[in-house]
C-alpha cells in the first residue's frame, strides 16, 4: 500500500517516540497535528507532556529544546516554516550549534528541528524560502533534505538518533508525495549521497524536491538520446564529495540543480569543490541551476516564472552535451 | 537571617573572597596582555552568585552570561580548571574552545555561560523543561543582566516558564547598565520584577549586595520552586563595581557614583555584619590569607598550563565523525 | 589625506547626518573601540542628537524600528554591534527588510543600513567571531558592503546612508579598523558593484574582500619578491551585489585563481566565486581554483587555535604557489 510523505513521517515519529522515551515532540499547534498535520494523532498515543503545544515564540522554544537537550531530552522541534527560523537564528547558530564546540566536547545537543521549505503555490515571499545554505555555512549543524517518503523516513531516524543538531528540512510539494514503504525500511546513514538513476553523459545533482525534477528531466532526455545520472544529496551538511567525484569521473560533466537561490547556495560549494576535486575530470563548465535573485513573489504565473523545473535541467543538459 | 550557623558565614565570606581574588589576577593579567579577548568581571556582584548558588545541588543546572567567573566558581568548579579556561589553556574546563564568556562544567551543573545578551534564558527552561519530564528533582537557575531584558526572547521565556510551570528560578543581576547604557537610558521599566507579574510569576526584588538577603530569598525561592509551584524570579540591585569589560574607560559614569557604590561592597558588609557579631578580626584575615594563597596557586598553575595543540583545532565540532565532514 | 578604516566610517557617519535631515541612527556604537574615529564622530552625535536613539539590547526591535522608519520617507542607520548579534535581528533584516520592496511590487522602500562589526578579531571565540557576508549575500533584496580599505569605507557608507534605495549591510571587519588609506576629498566613488583592482598581474589573481584584502596585498608582495610571480589582487567591495566580471576578466588574463576569504570554507563567499570560475571560467582555467578559507569548524577562543584557523598573508602564499606550481595535465575540449 502506498502512503503520503506526511502518513510515512508520522509512522517514523511515532515509532521513534515508542522506542526512545527520552524523544518529545514540541512545536507550535503540533499536538493538533502541525501545520501539515504530520504529527496528528500522536498526541492520543503518547500523551500531552510528549506532543506539546507551544506559544507562538520560536526564539524561546528553539532555546528551550537546545537546553533540554543538553540535559537529557532528545527533543523533535517543529519550526512551522523554515522562514520563521529567521526568528531562531540567533540560538541555531550562536547556541544549539557551537555548543558542543564551545564546551570541549562536554556537552551535546541531540535535537531535530523539523521543518517545511520550499515553494508550494501561492505563498508568496515569508512562506515559501529555501534558505537550507545558511544552516550549512555554521559548523555543528547537520542539514538533512529528503527527496521522498521513504527517503525521509530512514534519514529521520538516523537524525533522531544523532547526538548534534539536525535541521530536517522537508519540501512542502513532497507532502503529497506516496510511496510503498517496505517492512524492511531502516535508518539510512547521514552523510553519503544516494545514486537516484544511473546513467553515463551528465551528473545531475540535486536533494529535496528537485531529486524528483531531476529525474522527470533525466527520462525525457533519455529520449533524446542523452543519458543522465542523478545524484540525491540527502544530506547538505556533511556533503558528501566522493560520491559526486566518482559520477563526475564517469560523466565529465555536471549540472547542480536546486530550488534554493543560485547564488550562494548549495551549487556553489558543490560546483567550488568539484572544480578542485575533479578540475581535471571535467570536460565542460560546471552549471548550476537555481532560482534567480529574487523573492518568491504571489501570483502563480510569477512564482512558476521564478522557480526552476525540469526545463531548466533540461536545458542545461543540452547545452553541456550539444 | 542572623540565626545562621557560623561556619555558614565563614563560607559565605570565604567564597565572596574567593570570586573577588579570582577576577582581581584576571584584571591584573589582562592589563599584562596574558588574557586573551575581553573578560567581563563581577566585582561588586558576587554576592549574588554565593547567596544563590548556596541553595543550589551539585546537579542542579545553572546558566550564566557573559559575566560568568563568579557564578561558576560559587556552584563549586575549580579554580585552577576555570582560570585556565580564561587564559585558554589545553586544561581548562572548555580545553581552550570556550574561554571565559562560554564557561561550561558540565559535571558541576554549569551548563555554560553565553556572549550573548538573554541567550541563556530559553536554554535554561528547555534544561528545566527536562528536570520536569524526568522527574529528577533537579531545577535550573538562569543569572541574566537587567539589560537582558530588553531583548524579546525574556519575554518569551516569561511566559513560556509559566505556562508550564518551569522549575527555573530567573535570576536578575540588576546592576544598573546594559553594557555601556545605564537602566533609566534603556527601560522605562524601573524594576525588573515588573515584568513577571502580567505572566503570573511571583517575584521580588531585593538587595543583591547583602548575601545574606540574597541567601534567604534564594531559599525561599528555591523551596518553592523544588516544591513544583513553578517559576520565581529574582531581581538582586547590585553595582557593577567594573566596567563593562577589562578595559572599559567607563566615561558613562562619575567617580561620585563609583565611591558611592564601593560603600555597598558586599564584601564589607558581610564583614561588618561578623563583627559586629563579635567574630574576631583574626579569623577574617585567616580566611582571606588561605583564600588569597589557594587562588594564587591556582593561577600560577593555570599560567604554566599548556596551550592547546592547534592540530586539535577541529575536534569537538559533532559529537561522532560523520563519514564526509571534513575535506582534506 | 592618510585615514583609518574606523575614521572613514565616522567621517561618513558624521557627513551624512549633516547632509541629510532625514538620516537617523539608532545606536551609536559603529566605530566599536577605535578612540581616534570615536573623537571625530562625537562632536556629530553631540550635534545631532535629537535623532540618535539611545538603544536598549533589543537587536530585533531595534532593526525592525530602522526599517519603519526608512519605509516612512526616512533614512536610517542601526548599529548591530558585533556582527554576530545580527542573528537576533535576522528576521528583521531578511524576512522584512529584504522582502518589502518586492512583496509590495515596489510600493515601498526600505533604505536602511545596518552596520555590523563582523569577523575574527582575535579571542573573540564562537559567539563573537562570525563573518556574516555569506550568509546575507544570498538574500535577494539586500545589499552586502565589505570594504577591505579606509577609502571604500568611507565612500561605500556615505553612499548607502545617503544614496542607496535598498536596504545594506555594511560590514566593517574588528582587525580593519586601525588599516589606514589614502582618500582624496571630494574624488568620485567607483561605483557599488564594481570590484576593485588593488593590484595588477599577470601570474595569478587573487580574490578578496574584507580583511583579506590587505593580507592578499601583503601576500602579493611577497610572491613577486621571495618568487617572481606578478600577482593581481582583485577586491570585491562587496558580496550583493557581485563584480563576478570584473572576476572572469582577471582570471581570463591571469589563467589561475587564489580566493582568499575569512567565512567559513563551506557555503562562503569563496564557494560562489569558485562556482561562477567553474561555470563561466573553465576555459581561462590552467589550474584548479584554490579557496584559502576558515575550515568548518565554530572559532575557539584559545589564541594558537585561533591562528591556526586565521587566513594569513603567509597562507595565501601557500595556496597561491600550489595553484602556480599546478598545471592542467589534459587538454580541454570547451
Amino acid at each position: 500500500m502506498e502512503t503520503t510523505f506526511i502518513e510515512i513521517m508520522r509512522q517514523a515519529l511515532d515509532e521513534e517516540m515508542t522506542r526512545d522515551a527520552s524523544v518529545y515532540l514540541i512545536g507550535e499547534d503540533v499536538a493538533a497535528g502541525g501545520a501539515f498535520g504530520v504529527s496528528r494523532g500522536l498526541v492520543d498515543k503518547h500523551g500531552p507532556l510528549r506532543v506539546r503545544n507551544t506559544p507562538i515564540s520560536e526564539a524561546a522554544i528553539t532555546g528551550l529544546a537546545t537546553g533540554a537537550a543538553l540535559c537529557g531530552l532528545r527533543p523533535v522541534l517543529e519550526i512551522m516554516f523554515i522562514d520563521f527560523a529567521t526568528l531562531a537564528m540567533d540560538c541555531l547558530v550562536n547556541q544549539s550549534a557551537k555548543y558542543r564546540y564551545m564546551s570541549g566536547g562536554q556537552l551535546s545537543v541531540p535535537m531535530v528541528v523539523r521543518t517545511q521549505a520550499g515553494a508550494a503555490g501561492g505563498a508568496a515571499a515569508q512562506h515559501s524560502q529555501s534558505l537550507e545554505s545558511w544552516f550549512i555555512h555554521v559548523p555543528g549543524l547537520v542539514v538533512v533534505a529528503p527527496s521522498s517518503p521513504v527517503e525521509a523516513y530512514g534519514l529521520f531516524k538516523s537524525s533522531l538518533r544523532l547526538d548534534d543538531p539536525v535541521l530536517f528540512i522537508e519540501h512542502k510539494r513532497l507532502y503529497a508525495m506516496k510511496e510503498h514503504l517496505p517492512a524492511d525500511a531502516a535508518a539510512i546513514p547521514l552523510g553519503r549521497a544516494r545514486v537516484a538513476r544511473e546513467g553515463s553523459d551528465v551528473t545531475v545533482i540535486a536533494y529535496s524536491a528537485m531529486v524528483r525534477t531531476a529525474l522527470e528531466a533525466a527520462q525525457q532526455l533519455a529520449q533524446e538520446g542523452v543519458s543522465v545520472e542523478v545524484i540525491d544529496l540527502r544530506t547538505l551538511a556533511p556533503l558528501d564529495i566522493e560520491t559526486l567525484v566518482r559520477s563526475v569521473t564517469k560523466t565529465r560533466r555536471v549540472v547542480i540543480a536546486h530550488e534554493a537561490v543560485e547564488c550562494g547556495g548549495v551549487g556553489a560549494e558543490v560546483a567550488a569543490r568539484l572544480g578542485a576535486a575533479a578540475f581535471d575530470e571535467l570536460d565542460a563548465p560546471i552549471m548550476r541551476v537555481g532560482c534567480p535573485f529574487a523573492p518568491i513573489p504571489f501570483a502563480p504565473e510569477l512564482e512558476q516564472a521564478l522557480l526552476p523545473g525540469r526545463e531548466q535541467i533540461v536545458r542545461a543538459v543540452r547545452e553541456l552535451t550539444s | 537571617m542572623t540565626d545562621l550557623a557560623l561556619d555558614k558565614l565563614y563560607g559565605f565570606y570565604e567564597q565572596l573572597w574567593r570570586i573577588r581574588l579570582f577576577e582581581g589576577h584576571v584584571q591584573r593579567l589582562a592589563a599584562k596582555g596574558e588574557v586573551p579577548g575581553f573578560p567581563h568581571l563581577s566585582t561588586g556582584q558576587e554576592a549574588v552568585a554565593v547567596g544563590v548558588c548556596a541553595h543550589l545541588a551539585a546537579n542542579d543546572y545553572v546558566f550564566s552570561s557573559h559575566r560568568a567567573h563568579g557564578h561558576v566558581l560559587a556552584k563549586g568548579s575549580d579554580p585552577y580548571a576555570t582560570f585556565a579556561e580564561i587564559i585558554g589553556r589545553q586544561d581548562g574546563l572548555c580545553r581552550g574552545r570556550g574561554g571565559s564568556m562560554h564557561l561550561v562544567d558540565a559535571a558541576n551543573g554549569v551548563m555554560g555561560a553565553t556572549g550573548v545578551v538573554a541567550g541563556n534564558l530559553s536554554l535554561a527552561a528547555g534544561a528545566a523543561w527536562a528536570a520536569q519530564a524526568l522527574g529528577d528533582g533537579r531545577i535550573a537557575v538562569v543569572f541574566f543582566g537587567d539589560g537582558a531584558t530588553g531583548a524579546g526572547v525574556f519575554h518569551e521565556t516569561l511566559n513560556l516558564a509559566s505556562l508550564w510551570q518551569l522549575p527555573l528560578l530567573f535570576v536578575c543581576e540588576n546592576n544598573g547598565y546594559a553594557e555601556f547604557t545605564s537602566r533609566e537610558e534603556h527601560s522605562k521599566v524601573a524594576k525588573v520584577s515588573a515584568f513577571a507579574a502580567p505572566y503570573h510569576l511571583p517575584a521580588e526584588t531585593i538587595d543583591g549586595n547583602d548575601v545574606l538577603v540574597v541567601n534567604a530569598a534564594a531559599a525561599a525561592a528555591v523551596r518553592s520552586i523544588r516544591s513544583g509551584a513553578g517559576p520565581r524570579l529574582l531581581e538582586c540591585m547590585t553595582y557593577r563595581m567594573a566596567g563593562h569589560y577589562v578595559g572599559d574607560a567607563q566615561r558613562y559614569r562619575s567617580k561620585e557614583e563609583l565611591a558611592a557604590m564601593k560603600e555597598k561592597d558586599p564584601i564589607d558588609r558581610l564583614r561588618a555584619h561578623l563583627t559586629q557579631r563579635g567574630e574576631p578580626a583574626a579569623e577574617l584575615e585567616a580566611i582571606e590569607k588561605r583564600v588569597a594563597s589557594e587562588v594564587q596557586a591556582a593561577v600560577e598553575r593555570a599560567r604554566q598550563a599548556a596551550r592547546p595543540d592547534p592540530a586539535t583545532v577541529l575536534d569537538y565540532v559533532y559529537s561522532q565523525p560523520l563519514s564526509t565532514t571534513a575535506e582534506a | 589625506m592618510k585615514i583609518s578604516f574606523a575614521q572613514g566610517v565616522a567621517m561618513a557617519i558624521s557627513e551624512s547626518l549633516a547632509a541629510d535631515s532625514r538620516l537617523l541612527l539608532i545606536g551609536n556604537g559603529f566605530v566599536g573601540l577605535n578612540m581616534e574615529a570615536r573623537a571625530l564622530l562625537e562632536p556629530a552625535l553631540r550635534e545631532f542628537a535629537d535623532r540618535i536613539l539611545v538603544a536598549p539590547v533589543s537587536e530585533l526591535a531595534l532593526a525592525g524600528a530602522g526599517i519603519g522608519a526608512a519605509m516612512a520617507g526616512q533614512r536610517a542607520a542601526v548599529d548591530l554591534s558585533t556582527g554576530s548579534f545580527i542573528f537576533q535581528a535576522f528576521a528583521q533584516v531578511v524576512n522584512e527588510a529584504a522582502n518589502v520592496h518586492y512583496m509590495s511590487g515596489g510600493q515601498t522602500t526600505a533604505p536602511v543600513t545596518f552596520c555590523s562589526l563582523a569577523g575574527m578579531r582575535s579571542a573573540g571565540a564562537a559567539q563573537h567571531s562570525h563573518r556574516i557576508q555569506a550568509m546575507l549575500g544570498q538574500v535577494p533584496g539586500l545589499q552586502v558592503l565589505v570594504p577591505g580599505g579606509a577609502d571604500d569605507a568611507y565612500h561605500m557608507l556615505k553612499w548607502a546612508l545617503l544614496q542607496s534605495q535598498n536596504p545594506t549591510v555594511f560590514i566593517s571587519h574588528a582587525l580593519l579598523l586601525g588599516e589606514t588609506g589614502e582618500l582624496t576629498p571630494g574624488a568620485p566613488m567607483l561605483p557599488v558593484g564594481k570590484a576593485r583592482i588593488r593590484r595588477e598581474g599577470r601570474d595569478l589573481s587573487i580574490i578578496a574582500s574584507s580583511i583579506t584584502v590587505p593580507r592578499a596585498l601583503e601576500a602579493a608582495q611577497s610572491l613577486e619578491r621571495d618568487h617572481g610571480f606578478s600577482v593581481e589582487v582583485v577586491d570585491l567591495r562587496s558580496i550583493a551585489p557581485l563584480d563576478r566580471d570584473t572576476v572572469l576578466k582577471s582570471v581570463a588574463k591571469t589563467g589561475r585563481a587564489v580566493i582568499a576569504d575569512e567565512c567559513h570554507r563551506s557555503f562562503g563567499v569563496a564557494a560562489e566565486i569558485a562556482a561562477t570560475l567553474a561555470e563561466e571560467g573553465l576555459a581561462y582555467l590552467k589550474a584548479p581554483v584554490c579557496r584559502v578559507a576558515v575550515p568548518d569548524v565554530p572559532v575557539p577562543f584559545s589564541p594558537p587555535l585561533e591562528a591556526e584557523l586565521t587566513v594569513t598573508a603567509d597562507k595565501i602564499v601557500a595556496g597561491a604557489l600550489k595553484v602556480l606550481n599546478a598545471g592542467s595535465t589534459m587538454r580541454r575540449p570547451v
